[in-house]
């Protein structure tokens, strides 16, 4: 319509889809890879509420504000909230999952490196959500 | 001609105009008002956030209030009435016809806006722009909340209104001889992302009225303990959202489409190319809401589909780029402060969009989401791309609303101190969320890290905000003082200035 050849348009717009095919088919694998669970994953109950975070383990013992694990082992969060929405997140393990009423919310993760993480709410809980921290302790 | 401050009429002869110029001016004067409250809002967040601890807001919740106040002031009471501004004064012109196509219902559709303001402002609800419950239906303290539905409803309801106005006055007041392929670029804009109001704001609307009554307590659609589904408001709320950041970026694009042709002497690459990708745009648009989402629980497939779906969408805007780089190459430009301003705003919507393209990788948003990433990225889209494109535009339209020139060297003073500080807080900003600092934080840990960024954050919005009140002043002092403008060629293009120019406007 305009009266001149496009075509340096559509191999840009083709370079342009290649690219972006690139980035979904990589995401896709990686994601693939990542949430697979290993099956011998230990559980532990995550529950955010205003605006604490509490764990409970398999064998039933719960911690408060902290949370206590083995370097080298899987672990399987199962996450949920009290009161209203929070968002649980170990940002140095790339952990991160939505604590949400009435639902439960899973990711693993396998700490390799002893030492203390900081644990923090990504999701806007109220007044103190700027606040709602606890500690990862990775015990060798 | 329209010379507004230069032939002074009563101001209740414009707030009682239905004419399409008087609403139009009456939108621009509204939406700059509220551009300056809101910005002052963020000035505030940031000095409050130049150090950890409390600095000058005593508490969090009025922190929480103060950015929700923000964002929502800026989308809804700058970007949208400015686009209307914009939309008001040109598409009739653009499809040569007397009017909107009705002035009343688009005078109508303006003096909602104000209440709706009003509302939003004497609230101050503190549960963010997107209002999720449980926390807004049961944790959120009203009336603030309440008032801040009611003031999205009303403004919700103004925003169906013009979108209905544009669509007719474009396809059906249109002048026949005046083929649709033939209409300008911007009026195009108007077309499609009126058309996408009309789709996607119902979802909210219905939303807004499931929260009202939950928070009334004699419903329960988003309460679990009632048998409700908080991630159905998400999808409520994204559905409208996602199509409507293209209802925000859309008429800006046309706004640029406007300007860069003509400060580069020379008619747009491709028309064809530029309506194809509003129109893709606007469809494709509709599938990828749920990337907002994904930390929600969803599933591997739902994942990958919205992830598809959005990748989908990046095309279309990558068509815009090109075509204002091909229009623009070798040619004759003028660097005349609406052609800067255009010209910095695509560079940061290129920017942007590649951070976007990163967010929709799903692995890769684990780590961005809800963090000051996501923040970087939107804001060079609302602030480095539409408000970039928006303030260009409005010095374009300066000689037309006021007859005179605005003065040239204050308002490149005002792109170069805004582009450098838009640069420095939200680049800036992208690599405080690749270290984990969440968003909507009243404090931080005292890492060097994350202080040395959030100053950095805060010096660039206090640049920002300096290069403002230069622009206000320019605004004020030149409607009154500056000197009269050539009305067919403002800018010494050698071509027309045609558009503004040829609206006769006998007030009827
Ligand atoms: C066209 C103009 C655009 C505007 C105005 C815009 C605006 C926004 C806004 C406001 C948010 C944050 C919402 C919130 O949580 O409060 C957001 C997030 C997001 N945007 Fe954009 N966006 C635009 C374009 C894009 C593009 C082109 C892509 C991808 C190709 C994209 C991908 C995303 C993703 C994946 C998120 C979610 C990030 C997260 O929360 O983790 N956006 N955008
Ligand atoms: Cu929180
Ligand atoms: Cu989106």
């Amino acid at each position: 319509m305009s009266g001149h050849s496009n075509w340096p348009e559509w191999i840009y717009v083709a370079v342009v889809i290649c690219l972006l095919t690139y980035v979904g088919a990589e995401a896709w694998n990686v994601e693939r890879i990542v949430e697979h669970t290993p099956a011998e994953a230990e559980v532990i109950k995550v529950t955010g509420q205003q605006w604490f975070w509490t764990f409970e383990h398999e064998d039933g013992t719960k911690e408060v504000g902290e949370l206590h694990l083995k370097k080298g082992k899987p672990y399987k969060f199962e996450i949920t909230a009290k009161d209203v929405n929070h968002s649980f997140n170990i940002h140095d393990y790339v952990v991160l999952q939505d604590a949400i009423v009435g639902r439960l919310n899973t990711v693993w993760f396998a700490p390799d490196k002893a030492g203390e993480y900081t644990i923090q709410c990504r999701e806007y809980c109220g007044l103190l959500h700027y606040n709602m921290r606890a500690t990862l302790y990775v015990e060798e | 001609m329209v010379l507004e401050l230069a032939k002074p009429r009563p101001i209740w002869q414009i707030m009682f105009s239905t004419h399409h110029t008087d609403v139009g001016l009456l939108y621009t004067i509204m939406s700059i008002a509220f551009f300056f409250l809101g910005g002052a809002l963020a000035l505030g967040i940031r000095a409050e956030l130049f150090l950890p601890g409390s600095q000058i807001i005593g508490d969090s919740m009025t922190f929480n209030r103060m950015f929700t106040v923000h964002g929502t002031t800026l989308i809804f009471l700058f970007l949208l009435p400015f686009a209307s501004a914009v939309g008001n004064y040109f598409v009739p012109i653009m499809v040569r016809y007397k009017d909107m196509a009705y002035p009343k219902l688009n005078a109508i559709a303006f003096w909602m806006i104000p209440p709706g303001g009003a509302l939003i402002w004497l609230g101050f609800a503190d549960f963010s722009w997107y209002a999720t419950p449980p926390y807004s239906a049961i944790s959120a303290p009203g009336p603030a909340a309440d008032m801040w539905i009611f003031g999205l409803k009303i403004l919700g309801v103004s925003s169906v209104l013009g979108s209905i106005n544009f669509v007719v006055t474009i396809l059906k007041c249109k002048h026949p001889d005046l083929p649709l392929s033939k209409v300008p670029l911007l009026a195009w804009s108007f077309l499609s992302s009126s058309l996408i109001v009309l789709v996607a704001i119902p979802s909210f609307a219905a939303a807004l009225v499931m929260l009202l009554t939950d928070r009334l307590g004699v419903t329960g659609f988003f309460d679990p303990a009632k048998g409700g589904d908080p991630i159905a408001y998400q999808h409520l709320f994204w559905f409208t959202f996602h199509p409507e950041v293209y209802v925000l970026v859309i008429p800006a694009i046309g706004m640029m489409y406007e300007i860069i042709p003509r400060f580069s002497r020379r008619p747009i690459f491709s028309q064809s190319s530029g309506i194809f990708a509003f129109v893709v745009l606007s469809i494709v648009g509709f599938s990828s809401w749920a990337h907002h989402m994904y930390a929600t629980g969803m599933s591997f497939t739902e994942k990958t589909v919205f992830m598809v779906g959005t990748l989908a969408a990046a095309p279309a805007s990558a068509m815009h780029v090109f075509n204002f780089i091909a229009t623009m190459w070798g040619a004759r430009m003028r660097f005349a402060t609406p052609m800067m301003w255009s010209v910095g705003g695509i560079a940061l919507f290129f920017s942007a969009g590649a951070g976007g393209v990163a967010n929709a990788a799903m692995p890769f948003d684990f780590i961005t989401h809800d963090s000051y990433w996501v923040v970087g990225h939107f804001h060079l889209f609302v602030m480095g791309t539409i408000a970039f494109g928006s303030i260009g535009f409005l010095y374009y339209m300066f000689p037309y609303i006021t007859g005179r020139m605005y003065n040239e060297t204050m308002g490149k003073i005002h792109f170069i101190m805004s582009f450098i500080g838009t640069v420095m807080v939200f680049f800036t900003q992208h690599v405080l969320g690749l270290y984990g600092m969440p968003r909507r934080v009243f404090d931080y840990m005292p890492l060097p890290e994350y202080i040395i960024m959030n100053q950095i954050t805060s010096v660039g919005a206090m640049i920002i905000g300096a290069s403002m009140a230069l622009w206000l002043f320019n605004m004020l002092y030149s409607s009154a003082k500056g000197k009269e403008a050539n009305m067919d060629d403002p800018w010494g293009l050698g071509g027309k200035y045609y558009y503004p120019h040829q609206a006769k406007t006998p007030h009827h």
